[in-house]
């Protein structure tokens, strides 16, 4: 190959790489840098290596932090727990009705994201005769709210967060060899036996990469908190969006989000050389090494 | 009690169905409810299952009169143009060189789009702004346009990427074969069967921009764009307006993912039309992980 066909890739990827590396890369150290400083509002906040700004975010808002992992965590199991049997009814059971239904997965995307959660907000809100149901119920005490709980907040995220669970499990089903489910019976298992020694197994990939898709952007959530809870369900992304935006604490903001980058990339970069960049871009092409 | 027993057993044979059926409904609550307030009068922030004060065309006729509403969805749809335009060339470029190239670096790239696509919407718009704070840059349209083109680059990578590689290289060998120049092949070969991929990354593109609230809650200035229009109007009150319009484009969206849907089958069938009376020795595939 000449030189010149050799630099063709680097010509057709080069806008966008330049593009991601200044407004993505380079704005982490800046963000990084503005960790770093110290001062205040009214003097100007100065540049020197202050790294007591690190601990000093996270142990001002353990509070915020435990909750967000607690919330990004039981909505994720949710998902999971709605996802798994719909993935699997689609890719199996669907017939023709196969298209229909992964359009109907995807429809929430159709609409905005926060008109969404405003229209549960109302749906959930005091009055609402959902909420009525729930009284009679007893699931909600006689004169218990639902919106400003942290079961809203926990409804909120799984519901938004759904279709990220959805598609990646579908697609692992739908390339699962049903022969090996055969198989599976033909050699005297039960349909529970089969499905936890061969599907489920097999349909791990799907299921770590549904994880990770949920859990990671429930994680740095806030407008769920911000909509559907009160001042007692706020998460660590609210408390970095009111530091940056109406405090303009910058160095305490930035160390925050700077430690909650450095924790998702972590999770991401191990996730990757073991399962490849595959699973997020949607094929089989890029498999892991390890 | 029979009955009841046999309603139990259709229910236990059932209930995968039945269980995918909840969970569908679930998915689409929120979109029927949008639509349903757009017809009728409803006492603020109270859900009732009728319509209180009847039904109504009001305020679809009056769906662009709300002059603040009308220019924070101009400046969305501006936005998301350009946005999409920028960014649908930029990843459709990068995708071709990802699936059809191999070269030293191509491990790094992909990590570089894949990450974008895995980090959570506050911290890019966190940093972001950290860098236009440290540079003392304005924030208003420009930065918005930038900050939409980097977040959508990744998606329309992936989409793009994802029709390259279910792409039959024999059909370009033919056209060459038959003396097509590589521009002529480019054109009346490869672009008509990309096409379908190229436009749905555009329309994801398109969502993206237009459904942005966080990233642009950061990088705004005093622009505002239609999430931040709702966003400052949902603590006192939405229009319902804003109900129409988001069925309207809710209505739209469908209506253009049908579209190319249809499309995407036209250009398989396309490809499909090729005699089968030999199959073609298979090209050699490159090693998949050699390379990268």
């Amino acid at each position: 190959m000449s030189l010149r066909q050799r630099l063709i890739p680097y010509w057709l990827l080069g806008p966008g790489l330049l593009w991601l590396i200044v407004f993505f890369v380079v704005p982490m150290y800046f963000m990084g840098e503005l960790a770093l400083r110290s001062g205040s509002l009214t003097t100007g906040y100065t540049f020197d290596w202050a790294w007591g700004n690190f601990p000093d975010s996270l142990s001002g808002h353990t509070e915020q932090i435990g909750r967000s992992f607690f919330y990004a965590g039981a909505a994720t199991v949710l998902a999971l727990l709605i996802s798994y049997p719909l993935a699997y009814a689609i890719a199996f059971r669907a017939g023709r009705f196969k298209l229909l239904l992964l359009f109907a997965v995807i429809a929430p995307f159709f609409t905005t994201y926060l008109i969404r959660t405003i229209v549960w907000k109302t749906i959930l809100s005091d009055d609402s005769p959902l909420v009525g149901v729930l009284q009679t119920l007893a699931l909600v005490p006689q004169d218990g709210r639902v919106l400003a709980t942290s079961g809203a907040v926990i409804a909120g995220l799984t519901y938004n967060f759904l279709p990220f669970m959805i598609l990646p499990l579908y697609a692992n089903l739908e390339r699962l060899d049903s022969r090996l489910i055969e198989a599976a019976k033909d050699l005297y298992s039960s349909s529970s036996q089969a499905f936890l020694r061969v599907t489920l197994p097999l349909t791990m990939p799907g299921i770590v990469a549904g994880v990770l898709l949920t859990f990671i952007p429930a994680f740095g959530d806030y407008i769920n908190a911000q909509l559907l809870g009160g001042p007692q369900q706020s998460m660590i992304g609210n408390v970095i969006q009111g530091l940056y935006l109406t405090q303009r604490d910058y160095p305490e903001a930035a160390s925050l989000s700077f430690l909650m980058m450095a924790l998702i990339l972590a999770v991401v970069v191990v996730y990757i050389r073991f399962a490849g960049t595959g699973a997020f871009m949607g094929d089989e092409d890029e498999r892991g090494t390890a | 009690m029979a009955a009841g027993r046999r309603a139990w057993g259709w229910l236990r044979r059932n209930a995968l169905p039945v269980y995918a059926g909840l969970a569908v409904a679930y998915m689409l609550i929120p979109i029927v409810v949008v639509a349903v307030f757009s017809f009728g009068e409803t006492p603020k922030d109270k859900l009732t299952f009728g319509l209180d004060n009847g039904f109504t065309l009001e305020y679809w006729r009056t769906v662009f009169s709300n002059p603040q509403l009308n220019e924070a969805f101009t400046t969305s749809v501006r936005l998301a143009a350009l946005s999409t335009v920028v960014s649908t060339a930029i990843g459709t470029l990068m995708a071709i060189a990802l699936v059809r190239h191999r070269f030293f670096g191509r491990r790094a790239a992909n990590l570089l789009i894949v990450i974008p696509m895995a980090t959570p919407e506050v911290v890019i718009g966190a940093s972001l702004l950290s860098m236009f704070i440290y540079y003392s840059f304005a924030l208003g349209f420009t930065t918005l346009l930038l900050a939409h083109v980097m977040f959508s680059i990744s998606f329309v990578v992936v989409v793009v990427r994802s029709r390259l590689i279910g792409f039959d290289r024999h059909l370009e060998e033919a056209a060459a074969d038959l003396g097509a120049t590589p521009l002529a092949t480019f054109r009346t070969v490869t672009l008509p069967l990309l096409a379908p991929g190229v436009i749905a990354a555009a329309l994801l593109a398109f969502a993206l921009s237009i459904d942005d609230f966080v990233i642009s809650n950061f990088n705004s200035g005093t622009t505002v764009t239609f999430p931040l229009y709702v966003y400052g109007v949902s603590l006192r009150g939405i229009p319902i307006q804003v109900n129409a319009l988001a069925t309207l484009l809710f209505v739209i969206a469908v209506i253009a993912v049908a579209l190319v849907l249809i499309q995407q089958r036209r250009a398989e069938r396309m490809a499909a039309v090729r005699p089968e009376l030999e199959p073609a020795p298979p090209i050699p595939a490159p090693p998949a992980q050699a390379t990268t």
